[in-house]
């Protein structure tokens, strides 16, 4: 101990000289404690809560896995639906179709949502509009998709006069819009202010500051939220039902109905035949894919890269 | 420019190298608050102007309006003048987005892009449609900025990869590779270890010779050991709200040592803060 060290323990120690020592304190782990039982008690329970909210995805691809996966082949990925009584077949179309009608349903909401979610993260986020479109675009994620279909079908179909990957692309960017929209905007939103002001300061002109730092700084989360979107466009049947109808052939012009993979699962699945409802699980099991692929992406995309 | 350190000592009445910007800021709103009244703050070429006070003095409101950064506070009102080479900023055909280009900025905050290195060091020269050789402007910036050492060997790295006394170092480097006229500094020190304070400092210095620079600092130590000149801003209270205006300003000696309002003694002397 030196000089100094003395001095400051002569410093404390007077004031501790006349008190009777300190107890030795206890601090070893009590496991039986009420605290710590409750404190594990808790945890089980959300381990618990954690692995039962799993539970359904990995049944359901398990289940697709041995129900669909022993299907899977080239000639079910390429061929033409069977008919009724036809061994083999695939439906090559219906992968066809939903590709198709969700790139034409991205091609429409993605540039739309992104402006949208500029307006609603910079240009005027407090206005009357902006609070409006925003409570708008959150009961619209929350819109039976039927009423999508439905919809699209009244505006579209009855006017074109048949159903076409058009009209279901269409229905399928209803859907989709909100989510871009509310995606962009929580991503541009959480662009720090200070980075904003760093490029007016530069000499950035609005637009400037929104497309050059902006829309970079947030383009990992608004691509997470269209990736989002596409994967839960893919699945959607009940748009396309009213919209694109279904066909048993490839596609060839936009504007006739469209096969996709969600309606052909739902018409194979009620179907007497072996055949049809083996393919049904195949293409179940290819549409649980095309969903992963797209939420792996996103994670890919999505990871900031400065 | 014809810079030589020895002459730009402060306080000498013959060191007066001409007036960049001339700030008569005679009432500055922000909505019904009246932030700032009748300051008159004349910035000289090539001298670093500290700008000192205490909190709700309204000197970073000074500071911000003398680049119309304030303009982007929509409740914003500027009544006065600042000319800059004889123009006023504030004159209703001036774009305040041009303003910027000439009079830059260094935040309080590091706020490098999320971008790498060199692409925030040539953020403004592409932003101003840059023709030449970029990498070697990039290169002279961060030499510039005192920070080319540290990070030549990973300039495709993020800038927010940096430490805060780097990443300042690096808004530094942004802020002059476009070689601006003035470069306004709000608190550049204020989120940085003592060490990388000093290093920011030096770089000031060094930074005066090219520059004109207009420097915000709530650390009267910074004030006296980089600043020429010193402008003291003060809070009035008498009007029931608190509104900021000049004091004093003079040279930083002066200022510091026999200042001639009593409010400024007090202030520097640490009586009040």
């Amino acid at each position: 101990m030196n000089a100094s060290e003395q001095a400051i323990e002569s410093m404390i120690m007077p004031d501790l000289a006349g008190q009777a020592p300190m107890p030795r304190p206890k601090l070893h782990r009590a496991p039986l404690e009420a605290r710590a039982l409750k404190s594990g008690f808790l945890t089980a329970l959300t381990w618990i809560g954690a692995i039962l909210a799993s539970v359904p995805l990995f049944s359901v691809i398990y289940m697709l896995l041995i129900e669909g996966g022993s299907r899977l082949n080239w000639e079910t990925l390429t061929a033409l639906p069977p008919s009724a009584f036809d061994l083999g077949g695939g439906f090559g179309n219906a992968i066809v179709g939903t590709v198709v009608m969700v790139g034409i349903a991205t091609l429409i909401s993605v540039p739309l949502g992104i402006l949208a979610a500029v307006y609603l993260a910079i240009l005027d986020p407090d206005g009357r509009l902006a609070h409006t479109v925003r409570f708008l675009a959150k009961v619209l994620t929350g819109f039976p998709s039927i009423l999508a279909g439905v919809f699209v079908y009244a505006v579209m179909v009855v006017a074109m006069k048949t159903y076409s990957a058009l009209a279901g692309g269409v229905a399928l960017a209803v859907l989709m819009l909100p989510t871009v929209v509310l995606a962009a905007e929580q991503a541009m939103a959480m662009v720090p202010k200070k980075m904003k002001d760093a490029a007016f300061g530069m000499g950035c002109t609005r637009t400037q500051v929104i497309l050059k730092v902006v829309l970079p700084t947030g383009a990992s989360g608004i691509l997470t939220g269209v990736m989002l979107a596409i994967a839960g466009a893919a699945g959607n049947s009940a748009p396309l039902l009213f919209t694109a109808l279904f066909s048993d052939y490839y596609l060839r012009s936009l504007t006739e109905p469209t096969a996709s993979l969600a309606i052909l699962i739902f018409n194979f699945s009620g179907m007497p035949y072996e055949n049809q409802i083996q393919l049904a699980w195949a293409a179940s099991l290819v549409l649980v894919l095309i969903v992963l692929v797209f939420n792996i992406l996103a994670r890919i995309i999505g990871r900031q890269k400065y | 420019m014809n810079a030589n350190p020895e002459m730009m000592a402060a306080g000498t009445a013959s060191s007066r190298n001409g007036i960049v910007m001339d700030c008569q800021l005679e009432k500055v709103f922000y909505g019904d608050f009246l932030a700032v009244r009748d300051s008159q703050v004349p910035i000289e070429k090539n001298k670093i102007t500290g700008f000192i006070g205490p909190s709700g003095c309204g000197k970073s409101t000074v500071l911000r309006s003398l680049n119309r950064m304030n303009d982007l506070i929509p409740i914003f009102r500027f009544e006065g003048k600042v000319s800059y080479h004889g123009q006023d900023i504030y004159d209703k055909k001036v774009d305040p987005v041009v303003v910027r280009r000439y009079i830059g900025m260094v935040f309080q905050q590091p706020n490098p892009f999320a971008m790498s290195i060199y692409d925030n060091v040539a953020f403004g020269l592409r932003l101003n449609g840059f023709k030449g050789n970029l990498d070697e402007r990039v290169e002279k910036a961060l030499h510039g900025a005192a920070i080319w050492n540290e990070v030549k060997d990973k300039l495709k790295n993020s800038g927010l990869s940096l430490s805060g006394g780097q990443q300042q170092r690096l808004c530094i480097a942004r802020a002059i590779a476009t070689e601006p006229d003035v470069l306004l500094m709000d608190e550049p020190c204020s989120a940085l270890d003592p060490i990388a304070t000093r290093r920011v400092e030096e770089l000031m210095i060094e930074l005066k010779e090219k520059y004109t620079i207009a420097l915000v600092t709530h650390n009267m130590q910074q004030a006296i050991r980089v600043a020429d000149t010193t402008a003291f801003f003060g809070v009035d209270i008498s009007q029931g709200s608190r509104t900021g205006y000049l004091v004093e300003m003079g040279p930083t000696k002066k200022i510091f040592e026999e200042p001639e309002q009593q409010l400024t003694r007090q202030y520097v002397r640490g009586e009040f803060s």
